[in-house]
């Protein structure tokens, strides 16, 4: 029992325990529509981008979530916009463009004196920093975020389940999805200071993917998703204090192994879950995207 | 047959429809009027338009010329009442939603922002559902679907939609013969309400079957007419160029 009240004992533990609650809740929430949207590389771009503001106002000795929203908006609103002209091929527009920014970010911070040590803490987080400030801040944001995601719930289903029928039906899907980069960015950006900008993109991955193993609904996975993004960061926060191992790490390492067990595990989709079947004669009827193979049920 | 017993506000005006990719001209030319429960059957070579035609009526891709139209409005106003039926393969059957939930959609527009399908929804759902043969199959997962029957679910959800236009891309893709029945005969049920019904197939076999008139693209629009008076070797020829030859063989 000691090892889970010695630790809360500390305040610093405490703020820490809030924010990864916030944040799991949050990641896990917004991740689902990254990974059925398709948007975990843009995820990963906008993580990168924001990194720039990051620095800036950690140098003006601002809180870092500042600069960082600043830079998520106009990145963004950049990647709509880069979308919907096609002369560049897009994912290559934002690899090279989102790559520039962080690399921007590296060179501002290298010009200062002793950066190594900030430059750790600024890419992999610092949650025992977490100050009461930026907790209050996580669950504002975090809020917002909640509310606008789960109001749009049924459109923001529509648009990445069938986009066109969605369009064909008079949705505005181009602002329906830069509003999502927008959730996504407010996402990553409060939630830098738990995992850091180089691991944020696994928290929001990871969780709904292991999750997705799980269920066949989306109710159920959004749920689901959240248990596990919120229950890792915990878990991992505690392993992190007692391991004396870099928090924001030890999380995401913790939802890997979530994931992991729940590919194997898992009762549908899991690894074991399909031998079992083979086993029994019966098959496991599953058609990806594209698979040409008729199955009748009856 | 046409039946144009619906209200003239429905009728379709497609005037000097122009679609472009880019530089590129993807289809041309495209002049028509569809009467109210008309079927009509778009057909040409691959590459020839078809998917584009129905898109840009869809509001999914904007013609660079040219208007369309449904009764006085424009059709993008309209939106709401034109049910789109993407190819199979354009959708992600992996995604975690049941055939119920994939019919509901159809609904989501009526019900504006913020507002969820209700219990009448479901009844109208259920409804579509047991049309198509798929009744008690709802709760079911759409990974679990063959093809054919996929196919259904997406069309219980265009008449949930209670559209006046229905959009079919290449619906008989990979659908077998028992569904194919159930397809004539909702495509037919569709047309009896007055609905107007286009279908962009490559399957030349369905145009005689299931369509009132026939549409033939390459790039531009070839022919327009009655299925009967339209649906002539010398206007396949002019379509299809050298590949009628083979259609010809194999009838």
């Amino acid at each position: 029992m000691s090892y889970i009240t010695e630790p809360l004992s500390y305040p610093f533990m405490q703020r820490a325990l809030i924010e990864v609650m916030i944040v799991g809740t949050l990641c896990g929430l917004v991740g689902c529509f990254v990974v059925l949207r398709g948007l975990a590389f843009i995820g990963d771009a906008l993580a990168h981008a924001v990194f720039p503001g990051v620095v800036l106002s950690y140098l003006a000795g601002r809180s870092i979530m500042i600069g960082a929203f600043a830079f998520g908006l106009i990145t963004a609103l950049g990647i709509g916009i880069l979308s919907r002209t096609r002369r560049v091929s897009e994912d290559s527009a934002i690899g090279v463009i989102f790559a520039a920014f962080f690399a921007l970010g590296v060179v501002i911070i290298s010009r200062q004196g002793g950066f190594r040590k900030d430059l750790g803490s600024l890419l992999f987080g610092n949650i025992l920093g977490v100050s009461a400030t930026d907790v209050w801040a996580t669950l504002i944001v975090g809020a917002i975020v909640v509310v606008i995601l789960l109001a749009l719930l049924k459109e923001f289903t529509l648009v990445a389940f069938d986009p066109t029928m969605a369009r064909s039906a008079g949705y505005p899907v181009f602002a329906l999805d830069v509003l999502m980069l927008l959730l996504v960015s407010a996402t990553i950006v409060v939630s830098l200071q738990t995992v850091g900008n180089i691991l944020i993109l696994a928290l929001i991955v990871t969780p709904p993917a292991a999750a997705r193993l799980l269920t066949d609904r989306l109710g159920r996975m959004m749920v689901a998703s959240v248990g596990i993004a919120a229950g890792s960061g915990v878990v991992g926060l505690f392993i992190s204090y007692h391991a004396a191992t870099a928090g924001g790490a030890t999380i995401v390492l913790t939802s890997t192994a979530v994931f992991l067990i729940a590919l194997v595990f898992a009762p549908n989709h899991g690894v074991l879950a399909g031998r079992w079947a083979r086993r029994r004669g019966r098959h496991h009827v599953h058609h990806y995207h594209g698979a040409g193979e008729e199955v009748e049920l009856h | 047959m046409a039946q144009p017993g619906g209200s003239p506000d429905a009728t379709l005006h497609l005037r000097d429809i122009e679609v472009s990719y880019g530089a590129s001209l993807a289809l041309g030319g495209v002049t028509a009027d569809v009467l109210p429960g008309t079927v009509v059957g778009v057909i040409g070579p691959n590459g020839s338009g078809k998917s584009t035609l129905l898109k840009a009526i869809a509001g999914v891709l904007s013609p660079s010329r040219g208007t369309i139209r449904l009764g006085a409005q424009d059709i993008r106003e309209r939106a709401a009442q034109v049910a789109f039926v993407p190819q199979r393969e354009e959708v992600n059957w992996d995604f975690p939603v049941t055939a119920r939930d994939v019919v509901l959609m159809g609904r989501y527009r009526s019900k504006g922002w913020l507002r969820w399908p209700g219990a009448a929804d479901r009844r109208m759902a259920e409804s579509a559902l047991e049309r198509l043969g798929l009744s008690g199959m709802g709760d079911r997962h759409i990974s679990q679907f063959s093809g054919g029957q996929q196919q259904r679910i997406f069309l219980a959800r265009a008449m949930v939609q209670e559209p006046l236009v229905v959009l079919l891309d290449e619906p008989f893709t990979g659908v077998d013969v028992t569904n194919r029945k159930v397809f004539h005969e909702t495509i037919q049920e569709f047309a009896r309400r007055g609905i107007i019904v286009m279908i962009a197939t490559h399957e030349l076999g369905e145009v005689q079957e299931t369509t009132d008139f026939v549409m033939c693209l390459n790039r531009r629009m070839v022919a327009f007419g009655p299925t009967p008076a339209t649906y002539t070797p010398e206007n396949l020829r002019a379509t299809f160029g050298g590949q009628v030859a083979v259609f010809e063989a194999s009838r």
